[in-house]
């Protein structure tokens, strides 16, 4: 596995018409580090993981992803186009967005074979060894529509690692499965924390977020209220508004 | 139309009085014994208007009328023992004439059609007729109809008779007039390029014309009759009696060849049974066998005409419809007034205006091409601007069914747009696109029948041409819907089945 790179944020506006979601975010991001945002619904938090993937643009400052460096309006200082700075970040969503058409597999190698120009031979090779990975080897022929959420999920992560990524930003992806289910999906991640890649988890799963990772990070409002080791932010939060956050979590 | 105005036809008794001098009249009349006198005289209704050689008015004696049906009366007058009274009516009006009981009878080479057997009553024929074509004298171009046909001439003939309708069947270009002189008088001045007319007609107006000659052989073949209201039974009967004899005796014949118009047709006119039988047996020819081959050709150009259009509105409704959706603006405005335009307007008009108006577009401004489309390319040309309005649309709408979500995910691996479009939104949106295209299929396939206003015979043109020459409208008309059904059905079944198909796991 290539080394993973480290992500900064810098002084990052961007405002939905009236509304401002990202008020002068910066954030740092160590190469390796697994970090876990959390904060109220409305913080900025999906829309942060966005910008670092060049689906959303920003208004003002700067994003770097290793030596790609992401400004305002979409602009980038990258000849290969946005495209690069997702070749480096994988991104798995909430909803899972499998392509429905295809198989498990065929999801799977559908990047390698049509972006990487990977042959279909050996992107199978790799998508098989990578669905053994996520525990659905022999689910590699079913349609989405044949799979359970958790099965599904544990899919799309086999298929953003089969881009060979630095890191993954992974959006809420526990928040729509059945609580039987965020554990398979949060096991399989928790192994990817430990293969070295840097990993920006949106999440609510607090427990997942005390285990597995390095640092948390609390958004709310557009801004870092909050930064530290799980066991500062989680047990001894500073901000009166990440008290309340969490008693709301935890009860 | 004329005023009417009863005209008191003077010639009978001269001519009657020459017969007798002859000594022609055959035995058994009732003629010169006095209930001649008492019984009301019949009314006779024909168009005198450029009407020879049947009847028109005599040069010398504007007073008089000549003509072969005015010497035919007069042979009626004799064998019926009645007078005859001559009365002015428009060609046109003579069946509608007839049932408003305006008069007793029409003769006036009035041609037996199924159409007009429905609404009057006809005597056995009196006069076999051929259509004859007629050209200018230096006419090079073509020397047969179907030569005429092929180079797209156009042919001028009288409307609502045995020629136009074959026009129309052979789906010629036709000019139609009222009146059996102006065609002639067009032909000459070159506004038209031939005329197809009963020979009668030609032998009359045309061979005496240096600057005309006759074109092909004779063409087609019908039967002059005359026509009563369809209670006159009696009268009917009475006539085809006194025709019988008027045959018998050489009358008939002698009458024909002073006006030149006897052929050996007419020895036909008293050799079989009665013009009823003739039509029976016409039907009679027409069975299964000989009609259904003709239907499945039509069928077949129908089949073809639906599924070439299609592919012509696919390969257009592609195009617009990313226009619409992805375009830059002024694309995206162009794309919506193509929908627009072409959407809002009837198919039959836009048939129309690319199969005649196109050739005239051209000419006006000397482009350096005809824009004259054979009528299948104009049908599939029509019908393919059509439905790709229609298809267009359907994928548009199908196109933005695909959740943005999937735009997202194939960007996040690093997918391209167009790569993400060709491999994730198209294969989903051809599910959704499917069901509704099919239907439109179905659609188009019974649209087609429509076409026959720019002459391609599919299989509904196929049905009226024969029903009309076979009088069978039921049992054809069967035949022809079974075909559609056959066709169509199970294209309906293919579409809701890839709808129960695709509908499911999106």
């Amino acid at each position: 596995m290539s080394h993973p790179l480290p992500v900064v944020i810098n002084n990052v506006r961007k405002r939905f018409g009236e509304r401002v979601v990202l008020d002068g975010m910066n954030l740092s991001v160590a190469a390796g580090e697994t970090v876990a945002v959390i904060g109220p619904s409305g913080g900025g938090k999906s829309t942060l993981l966005r910008c670092i993937n060049g689906l959303n643009t920003f208004d003002e400052g700067e994003i770097r992803v290793g030596s790609f460096i992401l400004g305002p309006g979409g602009n980038h200082n990258h000849t290969a186009g946005v495209q690069q700075v997702r070749r480096l970040f994988g991104m798995i969503f909430q909803d899972f967005q499998l392509f429905p058409h295809l198989t498990a597999l065929e999801n799977v190698i559908e990047a390698p074979v049509h972006v990487l120009k990977q042959p279909r031979a050996e992107a199978q090779r790799r998508g098989r060894e990578l669905l053994a990975r996520v525990g659905l080897a022999d689910r590699a022929n079913a349609h989405p529509r044949e799979l359970s959420g958790g099965q599904k999920q544990r899919v799309a992560i086999a298929r953003a690692m089969a881009m060979d990524p630095r890191g993954l930003l992974c959006d809420e992806i526990t928040s729509a499965l059945d609580p039987e289910l965020k554990s398979e999906v949060l096991t399989v991640l928790e192994a990817l924390k430990r293969e070295g890649l840097t990993l920006i988890v949106v999440t609510h799963e607090m427990g997942f977020a005390r285990r597995a990772a390095d640092r948390v990070v609390v958004l709310d409002a557009g801004r870092v209220i909050e930064d530290g080791p799980p066991s500062q932010v989680l047990e001894h939060p500073q901000m009166p508004r990440t008290q309340r956050f969490l008693s709301e979590v935890l009860s | 139309m004329q005023p009417a105005r009863w005209v008191r036809w003077g010639g009978g008794r001269v001519i009657r009085t020459i017969l007798l001098g002859m000594g022609v009249l055959s035995g058994g009349t009732a003629w010169g014994n006095s209930t001649a006198a008492a019984k009301p005289p019949l009314r006779w209704a024909a168009d005198a208007e450029g009407g020879a050689p049947y009847i028109f008015k005599d040069p010398q004696n504007p007073d008089k009328y000549r003509g072969f049906e005015v010497d035919l009366a007069e042979q009626f007058e004799k064998e019926l023992g009645r007078r005859i009274e001559f009365r002015q009516y428009a060609f046109r009006s003579l069946v509608p004439g007839l049932e408003r009981g305006d008069f007793d009878f029409a003769m006036n080479g009035l041609e037996i059609t199924p159409d007009r057997r429905k609404e009057i009553l006809f005597s056995r024929p009196y006069y076999i007729y051929t259509l004859q074509l007629v050209a200018r004298a230096g006419e090079k171009r073509f020397a047969s109809l179907e030569e005429c046909g092929k180079a797209k001439l156009l042919v001028g003939t009288l409307e609502d008779t045995a020629a136009a309708r074959l026009l129309d069947q052979m789906t010629f270009a036709k000019k139609l007039y009222d009146s059996q002189v102006e065609p002639y008088m067009d032909l000459e001045l070159g506004r038209i390029d031939a005329v197809l007319l009963d020979l009668p007609i030609a032998v009359y107006y045309a061979r005496p014309n240096p600057k005309l000659k006759f074109v092909g052989p004779r063409l087609g073949e019908g039967y002059y009759a005359i026509g009563f209201r369809k209670d006159q039974r009696a009268l009917a009967a009475q006539f085809d009696v006194a025709l019988d004899r008027i045959f018998e005796s050489g009358q008939l014949r002698r009458i024909y060849e002073k006006w030149g118009i006897w052929n050996e047709d007419q020895e036909k006119l008293f050799s079989g049974g009665k013009i009823a039988d003739v039509l029976k047996e016409s039907s009679r020819r027409w069975t299964f066998t000989v009609y259904f081959p003709l239907l499945l050709q039509g069928a077949i150009v129908t089949v073809e005409l639906t599924f070439l259009s299609m592919l012509l509105a696919m390969a257009i409704g592609l195009p617009v419809a990313l226009s619409r959706l992805y375009g830059p603006a002024p694309l995206r405005a162009a794309a919506t007034l193509y929908v627009e335009f072409f959407r809002g307007i009837p198919v039959l008009l836009l048939l129309f205006l690319i199969y005649y108006s196109l050739p005239g577009i051209a000419a006006r401004y000397d482009l350096p091409f005809t824009l004259r489309l054979p009528a299948f390319a104009a049908a599939i040309l029509g019908f393919g601007l059509n439905y790709g309005a229609y298809e267009a649309e359907i994928y548009r709408a199908g196109i933005r069914s695909i959740p943005v979500g999937q735009w997202e995910a194939a960007a996040s691996l690093g997918m391209s747009r167009p790569l993400c479009f060709r491999r994730i939104i198209l294969p989903q949106a051809i599910r959704v696109i499917l069901p509704p295209m099919t239907n439109d299929l179905v659609a188009l396939f019974k649209d087609t029948s429509v076409v026959s206003i720019i002459a391609v015979e599919e299989l509904t043109k196929e049905y009226q041409i024969l029903s009309k020459s076979s009088m069978k409208y039921l049992e054809i008309g069967l035949a022809t819907a079974t075909l559609y059904l056959i066709m169509s059905v199970p294209l309906g079944y293919l579409s809701r089945y890839l709808e129960k198909k695709w509908g499911r796991g999106l």
